[in-house]
């Protein structure tokens, strides 16, 4: 019996205290980040997500030059960005080539501060900005990580209904008086907090996944916004958990003692669940389907 | 107008089904050239469906479109369609006259050859549609309505028999509306072209309309406007009581035009009344 | 001179590589990138590239030619959108299918133990990048690339503006969507030993997007897409072999002043018709 938790669960998993702060801070993240996520998927912004991370990235590269926490440089790399994006971009016509470029120049510039960085210091810093390591993370910074989590849930909760009625109809919401630039705006912090708290526990490049798959998971499982807020959540935490339990097992897998990402599991199960969910036939959110995903015409 | 010959297309006993849902049925129409036709109703009633069968996008569960006495077949050179709308940012680099060109040759593999003959083809089409003024400005910058009558010369390059417009009012104000119906209807009948114009609204079309087809419910009533237009006919085809006004020479269909609702059953919309409703 | 052309810059044979594979790839982004930019497909180009990475990756793992990883992972990549996108949302099967990519190519740095030197090349891009038996593999997949473009030139545009339109009239949009993914796919492959994962994208949506101010033809902003394009990877290798800075970083930074400088070029002259036409 003991053979088979074994199996599951590599001894000394919650003896370790990395483990287990690592357990706490990701949940947390991963609540986060599937709840925010529910909204980018309705209101169609993965790509500005994923740019916000790319963003951020540039901000942790500044950091580690500057001998500062990457943390510092993520969270605030990713607001500006965020700020600038929602700025330029109703301005801005060709709203995705924009991006793309400023997203372009970015990170070429992330890429010379990496550069500097690996000069500097040793390369892993670099590897770990943009891949991250969620057992490597700085405890002392625990509490703001999950303090900064907490403030955008908060915001997040306050926008909740004014976002839910522009993002589906932003002409309704206009009439009905929602300052609906504020809001996006300020959804757009939210997201950076999300993602940036993400980009800690899988990296830049990674930490889309958490924000977009178990969004894109809810929203094909129901059309209904709280039950996918509440399905969402739940998927990311149990994608991040048996992560982490993965991650931490297969320190015994081959090659013995080097351990696989993190991110990598994460990834994969997020992807998993996705491809469950679309086997979920129609037929069941039939009844429901003028959905969350379908932009509702105002007469 | 007179029509005279043979019908240039047919429908014959038309009906898509998709598992029990019944979207068109028996739908009949005789379209014969030069003819200019309406094909009129609210929202979701099956219109862009029965283009679709028309193009042979579509196989219908039941019945039969020929075209000039053959079956049609997709991708067909004979039926010149125009789309709603161009979604091309602003600064695409395309010219009008680039677009209108893949009228003659989109569909063929490789490089467009600069030659006199398609240059002189695409001029044409352009002057047909008071188009040469703009031709050479990048499409994404133009009005709606001149991006409208580029489409229409592009669709006129495959030399049509019959062509289907859907909808192509639908994002124009009314005087670009009635400018591209008459532009429309007078090319049409120099070439010999029918005409079938999907519209939710029929009074811009009025003055060139020779018949028009009624859809509502998925059944259709074809004949000319002052036939079918009536408070009976269309009742009897809603399936409920719906009055047709005319003010001052416009036609206002009274619990019909309401689009989705007037599809509802009276029994449908009693049973929202104290039911959840989904959050939020 | 001798500071901007720095000695050994033409004359090294891993700089001629270089060049020879710069060019032919930046030629290719330019043709590929216009067709990205009327379609608005930045996202695909910026997640390809990446997911192509993983690949390569995987390759280094296993000890064959990165090539090879790239091509494969970068063409499963985009079959992979093309297959789901039907279906679902698209930008969250683009983001869906670049965050496994990525997930996979985290695993293969972890297992192999190139983590820093070898993917930081990947990643950013270097003038070494190419090897001789590369530039073979390189010059081939761009030859394909050229024809692909040609012959899809015409229903590619056709389904790009006008989408019914082209359907209508018979052509396979979906065949056309998922042959241009593809295309897009090994189009990446080939420039990120060159510019690097993480940047390669740039150098399909800059020049395009900047020939776009600059013309209104589509003819000929695919070719100046091209120019540019070749240029700013001439400019990029000769500063990278000069400051051994990473290359994406140049490629990045030419393709926005680029971009810049087109935008401001257009809107001067547009301003310039305005008054005239007052």
């Amino acid at each position: 019996m003991s053979g088979t938790w074994h199996f599951i669960l590599a001894p000394g998993f919650f003896a370790n205290h990395e483990v287990v702060n690592a357990l706490w801070v990701s949940t947390a993240i991963a609540i986060v980040s599937g709840l925010v996520g529910v909204f980018v998927i309705v209101r169609g912004q993965s790509f500005a997500g994923h740019a916000l991370t790319d963003l951020g990235a540039t901000g942790a590269s500044g950091a580690v030059m500057l001998g500062a926490n990457v943390w510092y440089g993520f969270l605030s790399f990713g607001l500006l960005a965020g700020a600038g994006m929602e700025g330029l971009g109703s301005r801005i016509r060709n709203r995705d080539v924009a991006t793309g470029l400023v997203l372009s120049f970015a990170m070429g510039l992330g890429a010379l501060f990496l550069y500097i960085d690996t000069q500097q210091a040793n390369a892993t810093v670099s590897m770990l900005v943009l891949f991250g390591s969620v057992f490597v993370f700085n405890p002392a910074l625990t509490p703001l990580v999950i303090a900064v989590g907490m403030a955008a849930l908060v915001l997040l909760a306050i926008l909740y209904r004014p976002l839910l009625l522009s993002s589906v109809s932003p002409t309704l919401a206009e009439a009905r008086g929602v300052p609906v630039r504020w809001v996006s705006m300020l959804f757009m912090f939210v997201m950076a907090a999300a993602v940036e708290d993400g980009a800690l526990v899988l990296g830049a490049l990674l930490s889309t996944a958490l924000l977009i798959g178990p969004a894109a998971t809810a929203v094909r499982l129901t059309a209904r916004p709280g039950r996918a807020l509440v399905w969402s959540a739940a998927v990311a935490v149990i994608a991040t958990w048996a992560g982490i339990v993965c991650s931490y097992d297969s320190y015994y897998w081959p090659p013995y003692g080097r351990g696989w990402p993190v991110s990598f599991f994460i990834a994969v199960f997020v992807l998993l669940f996705y491809l469950a969910a679309r086997f979920v036939p129609e037929r069941s959110r039939a009844v429901e389907r003028p959905s969350l995903q379908q932009e509702v015409k105002v007469p | 107008m007179d029509v005279i010959g043979q019908p240039v297309l047919q429908l014959h006993q038309i009906s898509v089904r998709y598992g029990d849902r019944r979207i068109l049925e028996d739908i009949d129409v005789d379209v014969f050239p030069g003819e200019f036709i309406g094909l009129i109703g609210p929202n979701g009633a099956g219109k862009t469906t029965l283009l679709r069968v028309i193009l042979g996008m579509l196989a219908p569960s039941t019945g039969q479109v020929t075209l000039a006495g053959k079956p049609t077949r997709h991708g067909s050179q004979q039926i010149g369609y125009v789309p709603q709308k161009i979604h091309l940012e602003p600064d695409t680099p395309l010219r009008g006259r680039d677009l209108v060109g893949l009228g003659i040759d989109g569909h063929r593999w490789g490089m467009p050859l600069p030659n006199r003959s398609r240059r002189q083809k695409i001029d044409e089409a352009l002057c047909a549609v008071n188009a040469t003024r703009f031709a050479d400005a990048p499409v994404g910058r133009l009005s709606g309505g001149e991006q409208q009558r580029l489409l229409i010369a592009q669709a006129l390059l495959s030399d049509p028999k019959v062509m289907l417009l859907d909808e192509p009012l639908s994002n124009l104000d009314i005087r670009s509306a009635y400018e591209v119906v008459h532009l429309v209807s007078e090319v049409a009948k120099s070439r010999g072209i029918a005409v079938m114009m999907v519209a939710h609204d029929m009074n811009p079309l009025l003055p060139v309309m020779d018949k028009v087809v009624y859809i509502a419910n998925g059944k259709a009533v074809t004949g000319r406007v002052e036939d079918v237009i009536r408070s009976e006919v269309l009742s009897t085809l809603y399936g409920y009581e719906v009055e047709v006004l005319r003010v001052r020479n416009r036609i206002i269909v009274v619990g019909g035009e309401g689009g989705e609702y007037g599809l509802l059953e009276p029994s449908d919309r009693s049973r929202c009344a104290g039911e959840e409703v989904a959050a939020p | 001179m001798t500071t901007l052309f720095a000695p050994g810059l033409f004359t090294q044979p891993f700089m001629l590589n270089a060049f020879l594979s710069g060019t032919l790839v930046a030629a290719v982004s330019g043709l590929v990138g216009f067709f990205v930019v009327i379609r608005g497909s930045a996202f695909v180009a910026h997640a390809l590239p990446r997911i192509g990475f993983a690949g390569a990756a995987g390759a280094v793992l296993v000890n064959i030619n990165p090539m090879f990883g790239l091509v494969a992972f970068a063409l499963a990549g985009a079959v992979t959108m093309g297959g789901l996108g039907k279906k679902g949302q698209h930008d969250v099967v683009i983001a869906l299918t670049l965050v496994a990519g990525l997930g996979t190519g985290a695993l293969f740095l972890k297992l192999s133990n190139t983590y820093a030197a070898g993917a930081y090349a990947l990643l950013f891009g270097q003038l070494v990048g190419v090897s001789r038996a590369q530039l073979y593999t390189t010059i081939a997949i761009a030859a394909v690339c050229f024809v692909v473009v040609a012959l899809l030139y015409r229903p590619l545009l056709f389904a790009s503006v006008t989408r019914e339109s082209a359907h209508a009239r018979g052509v396979r949009v979906g065949a056309v969507d998922l042959l241009f993914l593809v295309v897009i796919g090994v189009a990446t492959a080939i420039t990120v030993p060159v510019v690097g994962a993480l940047l390669s994208f740039s150098l399909m949506i800059g020049p395009p997007a900047t020939a776009a101010h600059l013309t209104h033809r589509p003819g000929r902003a695919m070719a100046l897409a091209a120019i540019i394009s070749v240029i700013t990877v001439w400019i990029a290798l000769v500063l990278g072999y000069d400051t051994a800075w990473p290359i994406g970083f140049f490629v990045a930074a030419l393709s926005a002043a680029f971009y810049g400088g087109a935008h401001l070029v257009s809107a001067v002259r547009r301003g310039g018709e305005a008054v005239s036409s007052l």
